[in-house]
């Protein structure tokens, strides 16, 4: 997996499969600090201390169907590779917290790739989920330029229309992409 | 802040879909489930899950609900999507790219008629 959007995609279906209701993902590009940090909090069933820690080791996985789990395993050496690292918080009952970082300008840091994609996606999959997007990014001088989207008013508004209508997915990937590529460094 | 689309504009495109669905909800429920597990996303199922959006959206395809699952057990398959069409028995798909995931979404979701050359034969 080479973007850290599709590494956000796969650390948000854990979620989803810990059985989250709310779920968070942001993305900051702090060009000023050189760091680009990524974080997914889920509030789903979370995990004791030695759950946690073994999410790390790539031969520990909640999988049935085979013995190896390579997500985040791999995200972490990749962030290590660049001069970063990942760090996973969880509570048992309470929800995980998942953060990455890369230093920003490294030669080998994994590129952010599609982010968009990745929100509408999860977006789109999991209707029943309380979605809140946030991208930040900070530019060399300190300013700071910020797209959050949080799903509550759209979903108030489309009531049980599906998101999936033609009209309404076109409506949500535009916001989407517009959010994201606005501020896009 | 950047301009980004109001909700009052969503507001009258809410109204416009919801007439056309009404018209279409006899056909039945098609489901498209893309199949993302760790093993999907890395062999490119978020770009099958958006060619699927994105043929919903050009061809103004209503009545489709598309949703993911996780891995099924079959990496070496991925990216899977299983397709359901009504009362018919759940075909699954392998080895699904965004090209196949068109084809998929004309010939069988719109078509009806399974896309035989990438069905995964399951011993069930």
């Amino acid at each position: 997996m080479r973007e850290i959007s599709l590494h956000l995609l796969d650390i948000a279906e854990n979620s989803v499969a810990a059985g989250a209701l709310n779920i968070r993902i942001e993305v900051h590009e702090d060009i000023n600090n050189d760091i680009l940090q990524a974080s997914v909090e889920d509030d789903g069933r979370g995990m004791d201390a030695e759950t946690a820690k073994s999410v790390l080791d790539p031969f520990y996985t909640t999988r049935t169907t085979r013995k190896v789990g390579l997500g985040i395993p791999l995200l972490k050496l990749a962030a290590e590779q660049s001069e970063g690292g990942l760090s996973l918080a969880s509570q048992p009952g309470q929800g995980t917290r998942v953060e990455v970082t890369f230093r920003h300008s490294h030669i080998d840091r994994m590129p952010l790739g599609d982010l968009a994609s990745t929100f509408l996606a999860v977006l789109v999959a999991y209707p029943h989920i309380h979605w809140i997007f946030n991208y930040r990014v900070t530019q060399a001088g300190g300013e700071r330029e910020e797209f959050t989207f949080d799903d509550t008013e759209l979903k108030a508004e489309l009531g049980d229309l599906p998101m999936t209508e033609p009209e309404i997915l076109s409506f949500v990937r535009a916001m989407l992409e517009e959010g994201v590529g606005a501020i896009k460094p | 802040m950047p301009a980004i689309k109001s909700l009052d504009e969503l507001k009258r495109i809410r109204e416009e879909a919801l007439k056309k669905k009404e018209m279409k909800t006899a056909s039945g429920s098609i489901q498209v489930i893309v199949a993302m597990g760790t093993c999907g996303i890395a062999a490119g199922a978020r770009d099958t899950m958006k060619s699927v959006l994105n043929y919903i959206e050009e061809n103004k395809v209503s009545g489709v609900s598309v949703t993911q699952t996780g891995c099924i057990g079959m990496c070496e398959h991925e990216p899977i999507v299983e397709v359901v069409v009504g009362e018919q028995p759940k075909v699954y798909y392998r080895k699904v790219n965004a090209e196949v995931a068109e084809k998929i979404m004309k010939e069988h979701v719109q078509g009806g008629k399974p896309v035989e050359s990438n069905i995964l034969p399951l011993q069930v």
